[in-house]
């Protein structure tokens, strides 16, 4: 199986097609909802950002409480299509991929294809299992939002399956 | 008249947040197991290989199934012959509150539904009956919004046929497709009221999957299975592991339809004090 580590250059991606399965190592970031409000409203407002985009990878998940002596909770991924208003936004800052579950929008199939963007989808509602795979975890920003603040994963041979890969091709088909 | 003390009910719900949160049903166990062993599909086999061992991971490292550990919901049957020393709802929302806590589960409950703001633990949702003996019957259903956002309510019109119904109960699931969590466990609610048709839709998740199935259910199920969408939308016959409809007498001027939505991580516990 093929194995990448991030930062995620085009050059690593670019050969990637739907469907196939790829395990990912290195630093992710989490981000859901609220934190991408946030972050598509620094964009807006050309406010500093709270980690380096370019080349990044943003994970759509919201862990549990950090149970005593684990490195990090339950943390599977959450439903993309919520984040799809505020992808474009990331994606033209430099974003090269998003890990999440389920498909997305017309919007950031076109996105993804104009900055060279990468989706891919990891096993959904196997949150423990995948807690597996994370070797640490840190609180970067917007702490004030539990679950939902951004925090950075180092993963080690993080399984995933690309969903949409960098020339827009889609596992779920045409859509 | 038997007295039973709400701290009773506070350590008893506490145990069942444990229990769902942390170990599948048999039921779901069971139906899990024998969709791995007939689904024909490579991918579809290797993602149900992964929900199994998801769930004898999280059983085995007292780690939640998923990170959504829910909307709380609590079905509580009261028997009319029972005194409750202390405030029953107060007791059922400490034990949520204290056993998401302990189990290190996450607090994903927003105070202020248009504010949102900082998320807590509690409160729960909590349907409640008046039924007859002495006894008290509480059951936990942590409801993950990934699905919960997917379900759907229509009112038909009382001449509307079965085949317009089955159309929209499939065209729920087709629409949930593969952001959902598939494969799903469907309830779906025909009759009463709009509120009470999707509190049976609710309802009838926490039907055992095992149970005899109607004919109408199980016509549905297969109509369902045959979509394609299958484990997380990748293909494959296993697009639902059950479907379970709850009926009650409804208005001579209506039919309301509600359809909700599980997970494959459906996950319950009960208890009678």
């Amino acid at each position: 199986m093929k194995r990448i580590n991030t930062p995620l250059d085009l050059n690593k991606i670019k050969s990637l097609k739907a469907g196939q399965e790829v395990l990912l190592s290195g630093s992710i970031y989490t981000a859901r909802d609220q934190a991408h409000k946030r972050l598509v409203r620094a964009i807006k407002s050309r406010k500093a950002l709270p980690f380096e985009l370019k080349d990044a990878v943003i994970y759509y998940c919201g862990p549990t409480q950090t149970p005593k002596g684990k490195v990090i909770g339950s943390c599977g991924p959450t439903t993309s299509s919520r984040m799809d208003a505020f992808a474009g936004f990331i994606l033209a800052k430099g974003l090269r991929g998003m890990i999440g579950k389920g498909s997305r929008g017309l919007g950031v199939k076109e996105a993804i294809k104009k900055y060279k963007g990468i989706y891919f989808i990891t096993y959904a509602g196997c949150g423990a299992l995948l807690s597996k795979y994370v070797k640490s975890a840190k609180k970067v920003a917007y702490g004030d939002l539990g679950p939902e603040a951004i925090l950075k994963l180092e993963v080690e041979n993080f399984p995933l399956i690309v969903a949409i890969d960098v020339n827009g091709g889609s596992v779920y088909g045409q859509d | 008249m038997r007295e039973l003390k709400a701290e009773k009910i506070t350590q008893a719900v506490m145990e069942l947040v444990k229990r769902a949160n942390f170990s599948l049903g048999r039921d779901v166990l069971f139906a899990l197991r024998k969709a791995y062993r007939t689904e024909k599909n490579r991918r579809a086999k290797t993602i149900l290989k992964a929900i199994l061992d998801n769930a004898a991971y999280a059983q085995k490292e007292n780690l939640a199934i998923c990170q959504d550990t829910g909307m709380p919901v609590v079905f509580v049957q009261v028997g009319q012959d029972l005194k409750i020393a202390g405030n029953l709802k107060a007791a059922i929302n400490k034990g949520i509150e204290a056993g998401y806590k302990k189990y290190s589960l996450r607090n994903s409950i927003c105070a202020d539904p248009l504010l949102r703001g900082k998320s807590g633990f509690s409160p729960c949702i909590m349907h409640m009956d008046i039924v007859s003996g002495d006894k008290i019957e509480l059951t936990l259903l942590p409801k993950g919004f990934g699905c919960e956002n997917k379900s759907q309510l229509k009112m038909f019109k009382p001449t509307s046929g079965i085949e317009e119904i089955k159309q929209f109960i499939i065209e729920v699931v087709k629409n949930a497709g593969p952001d959902a969590c598939p494969p799903y466990v469907i309830g779906v609610g025909i009759g009463g009221t709009a509120d009470y048709a999707s509190i049976m839709a609710k309802k009838a998740l926490l039907t055992k999957l095992s149970a005899k199935h109607s004919r109408l259910e199980e016509d549905l199920l297969k109509q369902i299975n045959k979509t394609g969408i299958g484990p997380m939308g990748l293909g494959g016959k296993t697009t639902a592991l059950a479907l379970n409809i709850l009926t009650y007498p409804t208005h001579i001027a209506g039919l309301p339809v509600s359809v909700n939505i599980s997970c494959h991580a459906l996950r319950s516990a009960g208890i009678v004090l």
